[in-house]
């Protein structure tokens, strides 16, 4: 029945009605409906402030339970590069890598590598292409989905490679097949995530086409029995493990990452969904043409500020900095092989298998006239109401509330301030009937008449 | 002219205020998206409302932007009480601007809001008197036969 999968459930037992989340919503997907929160499911873009927002914990983002691994006859962990800054300093890849071995998955996937390659192709796509600019990264889907929903127009701007992640598992399925003998589909691909809008990326990719991936475990479940397997792993010499270290692709996990190790001159950096929405209409009045590319990351600090990551997002991006800082300084460049790369990225490797199509929200009705109509009617509503946001008839905002009205989805007289009116008036219809109805009992003189 | 099965709505632009400048024309983008305008439309309209609001920061006191929609086309009227075009031929020309240092320090003045503006109109009227003011018609057709 629900035309679109959503990484988020909001636990009706769970949740008494406390607004928080409708009043941080981005999009104003969120209403309350008998007290409890409801998500309008096509405003819903995934970016998980209502999780972070709720104090209840009502809000569940849907990632898997550790459990699944079972299901599947060799298991690869790709962890996002977020989850190495999570750990100390003195805390490589390596460590961690094996350190996921030690957990149960068979074997460990370095992502920051692949990360490093896209990057390499994103720099080749940024010099062919001659369309609109500035590109747009698509490594946040929950950018990807702001997009479709709120920019559809800029919807040819989002750069068309793949993400790092699908192209890793899709690589690892058929290197891996070869390798043991067994089918694609009982080799197990999970990615360890920072946040929940990579799941839906799996269960449901924003372009049409479907997920090498087989899941995505939350980096919070992880984190601790990680810290404790990687008690065991032995110590590798420091200036080891970091050659081992693609310079490339480690700036992922964190905003401005890619536009750094690149070096690329016009490029921003933005992160935080609000400022997204300010860069994002600047590129729709025309003002950025100069820009050639946009990395842009829901969460603060990019993928580092992750609702499901452990640390404080200031110190595990400072950690990613400083680890690009000493590569850089060291000169250390483990990175992919350009020759090999070249030749993939003719052979479209690199690129999207499906289309991105826009994502545009239900107009107010089907028939443009009708559709006017109801926008008109919203203003004049709108004009009557307090405006003071108050949220106490379930919707975020008095011009959200108007707009409900309007769908039919709420009443006027759902605003309180509507009811000490609604009372007057009722008061006062009630008065007028008092007096008609009067003249039914028999006045004095009446009686009086009667009498004679 | 008939308002009668249209949308008419009122905004006001002051002069000067760098900070808001944009935010007339991210209105308007709202009012025709929940309508279900397309969305190159949308964007077309965008474009010319903003290049017409930041003429109005950079050069007016006020000014009072209009938008009335219909079923089949977008006008946008907007009066300001700026200096006027001497010349409007020569300010429709592409790179013709007289932005100050300062205007063009924060990337402004470039001389192509005009003409950006007649480039994503269906039609486009500009009258101007010296001293008093100007004042753009811009319509944007929804039907495709209306359009250019």
């Amino acid at each position: 029945m629900n035309q679109y999968f959503h990484s988020i459930r909001i636990d009706p037992e769970k949740c008494d009605g406390r607004m928080k989340c409708m009043r941080v919503c981005p999009t104003q997907a969120i209403r309350i409906r008998n007290g409890k929160a409801v998500m309008i499911e096509e405003k819903c873009i995934d970016c998980g402030e209502c999780i972070t927002a709720c104090p209840n914990g009502a809000i569940i983002p849907l990632t898997d339970p550790f459990g699944e691994l079972t299901k599947f006859r060799h298991t690869v962990a790709i962890p996002s590069p977020a989850l190495y800054a999570q750990f100390g300093r003195e805390i490589l890849p390596d460590k961690i890598l094996a350190g996921l071995k030690k957990l149960g998955f068979d074997d460990a996937f370095d992502l920051a590598f692949t990360c490093g390659e896209v990057s390499f192709a994103i720099q080749e796509y940024l010099r062919e292409h001659k369309g609109p600019k500035p590109l747009i990264s698509n490594a946040c889907p929950t950018v990807v989905r702001l997009i479709q929903v709120k920019y559809p127009d800029l919807i040819d701007q989002i750069i068309p490679t793949n993400t790092p992640r699908e192209i890793a598992s899709r690589d690892i399925k058929k290197k891996k097949s070869k390798q043991y003998g067994l089918k694609e589909k009982e080799i197990g691909a999970f990615y360890l995530t920072p946040c929940p809008v990579k799941m839906i990326s799996i269960k449901q990719p924003a372009e049409k086409g479907k997920s090498h991936l087989d899941g995505a475990i939350s980096i919070s479940d992880i984190y601790g029995p990680l810290l404790s397997a990687m008690e065991s792993v032995e110590k590798a010499s420091y200036k080891k493990a970091l050659e081992s270290i693609c310079i490339l692709g480690i700036g992922w996990a964190m905003v401005g990452g890619i536009c750094r190790t690149l070096r690329l001159k016009n490029s921003l950096a933005v992160s935080g969904l609000n400022e997204i929405i300010k860069v994002f209409d600047d590129i729709e009045r025309g003002k950025l043409r100069n820009i050639d590319f946009i990395e842009a990351y829901s969460c603060p600090q990019g993928c580092v500020g992750g609702s499901l990551t452990v640390e404080n997002l200031y110190i595990s991006y400072n950690k990613i900095l400083k680890l690009i800082e000493t590569l850089e300084y060291e000169k250390i460049k483990a990175c992919p092989d350009i020759r090999e790369l070249r030749k993939l990225y003719k052979q479209k490797y690199f690129f999207l298998e499906g289309k991105l199509e826009p994502r545009p929200i239900k107009p107010l009705d089907e028939d443009l006239g009708k559709a006017i109509k109801k926008r008109k009617e919203k203003e004049e509503i709108y004009e009557t109401l307090p405006k003071i946001d108050c949220g106490a008839c379930g919707s975020p905002t008095c011009l959200t509330f108007a707009e409900d009205v309007v769908k039919g989805k709420s009443e006027l007289t759902d605003c309180i301030f509507e009811l000490p009116q609604r009372f007057k008036e009722l008061s006062q219809e009630l008065c007028e009937l008092l007096n008609k109805t009067a003249p039914l009992n028999p006045t004095k003189s009446e009686l009086k008449k009667r009498k004679k | 002219m008939s308002t009668e099965n249209g949308l008419s709505k009122r905004f006001e632009i002051t002069g000067g205020d760098f900070g808001k400048a944009g935010e007339v024309s991210t209105k308007i983008k709202e009012i025709l998206q929940e309508i279900g305008i397309d969305s190159t439309i949308i964007r077309r309209t965008a474009i010319a409302t903003y290049e017409a609001e930041m003429n109005v920061v950079m050069y007016a006191k006020k000014a009072e932007l209009t938008l009335h929609l219909t079923p089949t086309k977008i006008s946008i009227r907007v009066y300001d009480d700026g200096p006027g075009i001497e010349n409007i031929e020569v300010a429709m020309q592409e790179g013709f601007s007289t932005a100050t240092d300062e205007m063009r320090e924060m990337g402004f003045g470039a001389g192509l809001g005009l003409p950006n503006i007649k480039k994503n109109a269906d039609r486009f009227k500009i009258s101007s008197t010296p001293g008093k003011g100007t004042a753009l018609d811009i319509t944007i057709y929804l039907n495709q036969a209306g359009k250019k």
